[in-house]
């Protein structure tokens, strides 16, 4: 009896490795089909599309065509320009009203808090009609700063939310004894802000990721060829090159490992950050 | 109105202008003055010049046999993109962190790490990966069906495949997650708890069943939630496949591609500004109503529970 008992357990486990394989093959195949595919020539593209690059099927044929046709050197500095710049934004703007909210009681405190919350809910893209309009005026377009202002918006509502709860566990002790040695209140801010540092983890996870593969602002917002960020880029040049597959597999490639191997360096931090935050949804 | 006792403290209103002034003019005011547009049209003598129309425009989508068509379509093909998340997407992002989170299973890390990759690309690239791992040109799809032994179609080319194909992409794409949120949550529930069900001499499913998935609930609303707000606002993956005009005949519409359509143009016909405000006029109600059926109609109703 026990003897099956545990002959059956032993499937059980089997069978949840097996499950577990075979949807992260599903998950990664295509992805490692396109970057082994992007290193061999044509006909081996189409001849032997399973088989890792031989020397006689070596082939970078499709790079030299993006280095040639393709800005992507320049497309990864705006991504990056956008994104980093977004992201302090955010953490310094949110921070700052995190605290405020969190930390003092004034008239329509809560009233703010809601106000601020209602972006997490709500795209922002849907005032995009009017936001394209004022962006026009005010000179903003086809500008990286532009961008970062938008993205800014967008991430602040979670961010606040996200933050005012890791804030509400700073210890009162720590700000008050800090007050009695006669600091400010922006000293006492400065000196709460390292105690929140799992907060910044989950605040990049949430927005580095929509931001850099955002498609629409850069789109409306900035699609002029000198603001491209990697994602449009990506969009304009393969949308170019329908036939060409050597030039499509790598630049599909190319856009593609920097985020991967910047995704596998930190993915420890990164699922952390995601979990801590999704906790206090 | 009473005047406050105390000047309101100068350090609250440097905390707080930063976040409130760049999120009021960059996301609130373009919000409301998109829903004020969505009730102007240009006028007949002068387009430069927009006047106040009222709801006109609202029934002219809702009704101009040149309009109506291509809104029902979008709604429609919305709720099939949403039902296909909520029917495929979420019940195997739950598996896979109910098989994630299991003490028994090995490399919980790894397999962990390489199921989210595809949720850290862009729409684009994953847009661009399967267009080309579906072409009959390239085989891979035919190859791996002819394993099962069923034949590969062009599939995001026919009219009755290409919305569930698609849909069934972003699904690829997005389950990492409710993956990534289950996970959060089945780890976050106490040990003595499922021990006690154990001991009292609960099979592994009815454990799930009876424990851990009543004490999920609020995950499964906020995993719901999100899907809504995120499949109606969605447009990068088919304007990547299928372009602006989301072919073929219109089949994967969805209201974000109809909005950048009308408000931008294509092909032969000019942007309409004020028609775009009203389509995400619609877009905002629909998800709006998303937004409080799940606080009103579910979060009220399943109480937090506190460990």
């Amino acid at each position: 009896m026990i003897r099956r008992e545990t002959l059956s357990r032993d499937v059980q486990v089997i069978l949840m490795h097996v499950a577990l394989l075979a949807y992260t093959a599903l998950a990664i195949f295509p992805v490692l089909l396109v970057i082994i595919n992007s290193f061999k020539a044509r006909q081996a593209i189409f001849r032997n599309p399973y088989a890792l690059p031989t020397a006689e099927t070596f082939s970078l044929v499709g790079y030299d065509t993006v280095a040639l046709r393709g800005n992507f050197p320049n497309y990864f500095v705006n991504s990056l320009i956008v994104t980093l710049g977004a992201l302090i934004l955010i953490f310094l703007a949110g921070s700052m009203a995190s605290f405020a909210l969190s930390e003092y009681k004034f008239r329509g405190n809560a009233l703010l808090g809601l106000y601020l919350s209602i972006g997490i809910m709500i795209p922002i893209r849907l005032g995009t009609v009017s936001l394209l309009r004022m962006m026009v005026d005010l000179g903003l377009t086809n500008n990286l700063f532009g961008l970062i202002l938008v993205y800014t918006a967008q991430g602040l509502p979670l961010a606040i939310f996200v933050l005012s709860s890791f804030l509400q566990e700073v210890p009162h002790d720590l700000k008050d004894a800090a007050r009695v040695d006669g600091a400010s209140e922006y000293r006492v801010y400065w000196l709460v802000l390292p105690l929140v540092r799992p907060a910044l983890a989950t605040i990049m996870v949430f927005n580095m990721i929509p931001i850099w593969n955002d498609l629409w602002f850069p789109l409306i917002l900035a699609p002029a060829e000198q603001v491209k960020t990697v994602t449009l880029g990506a969009q304009s040049f393969l949308g170019q090159f329908l036939s060409d597959w050597n030039a499509i597999l790598s630049s599909l490639t190319l856009a593609m490992v920097p985020i991967v191997v910047l995704y596998i360096i930190f993915s420890r931090q990164l699922i952390r950050g995601l979990t801590a935050g999704s906790v206090k949804l | 109105m009473t005047t406050p006792k105390k000047a309101f403290p100068t350090h609250i209103i440097v905390f707080l202008a930063p976040a409130v002034i760049i999120y009021t003019i960059f996301m609130i005011y373009p919000l409301v003055d998109s829903l004020r547009l969505s009730l102007y049209a240009p006028t007949p003598d002068n387009p430069r010049v927009e006047a106040f129309v009222g709801l006109a425009n609202y029934q002219k989508l809702l009704t101009d046999p040149l309009w109506a068509p291509r809104l029902q379509g979008a709604i429609r093909n919305n709720f099939v993109f949403f039902i296909v998340h909520m029917l495929v997407q979420n019940p195997i992002g739950l598996l896979l962190a109910t098989l994630l989170t299991s003490k028994v299973v090995r490399f919980r890390t790894i397999f962990r790490t390489l199921i989210f990759t595809p949720t850290i690309l862009s729409f684009v690239l994953v847009g661009f990966i399967w267009q080309i791992i579906l072409n009959p040109l390239w085989g891979i799809a035919g190859d791996i069906l002819g394993l099962v032994g069923l034949d590969a179609e062009p599939w995001l080319g026919l009219e009755s495949a290409a919305l569930p194909v698609m849909s069934l992409i972003s699904v690829w794409q997005f389950i990492g997650i409710p993956m990534m949120l289950f996970s959060a949550a089945l780890l976050n529930l106490p040990d003595e708890i499922i021990e006690a069900a154990r001991v009292d001499g609960a099979t592994a499913w009815g454990v799930f069943w009876r424990v851990k998935f009543p004490l999920i609930l609020p995950t499964v609303g906020i995993v719901g939630v999100l899907t809504f707000v995120g499949n109606f606002n969605a447009f990068d993956l088919v304007y990547t496949i299928a372009g602006g005009l989301a072919g073929p005949n219109f089949s994967t519409d969805l209201l974000g591609t109809f909005f950048y359509r009308t408000f931008f143009g294509f092909q032969l016909q000019a942007g309409n500004p004020t028609m775009g405000a009203t389509i995400a006029g619609v877009m905002f109600l629909i998800i709006l109503a998303g937004v409080v059926i799940y606080l009103f109609g579910w979060q009220r109703r399943i109480a937090r529970v506190e460990y």
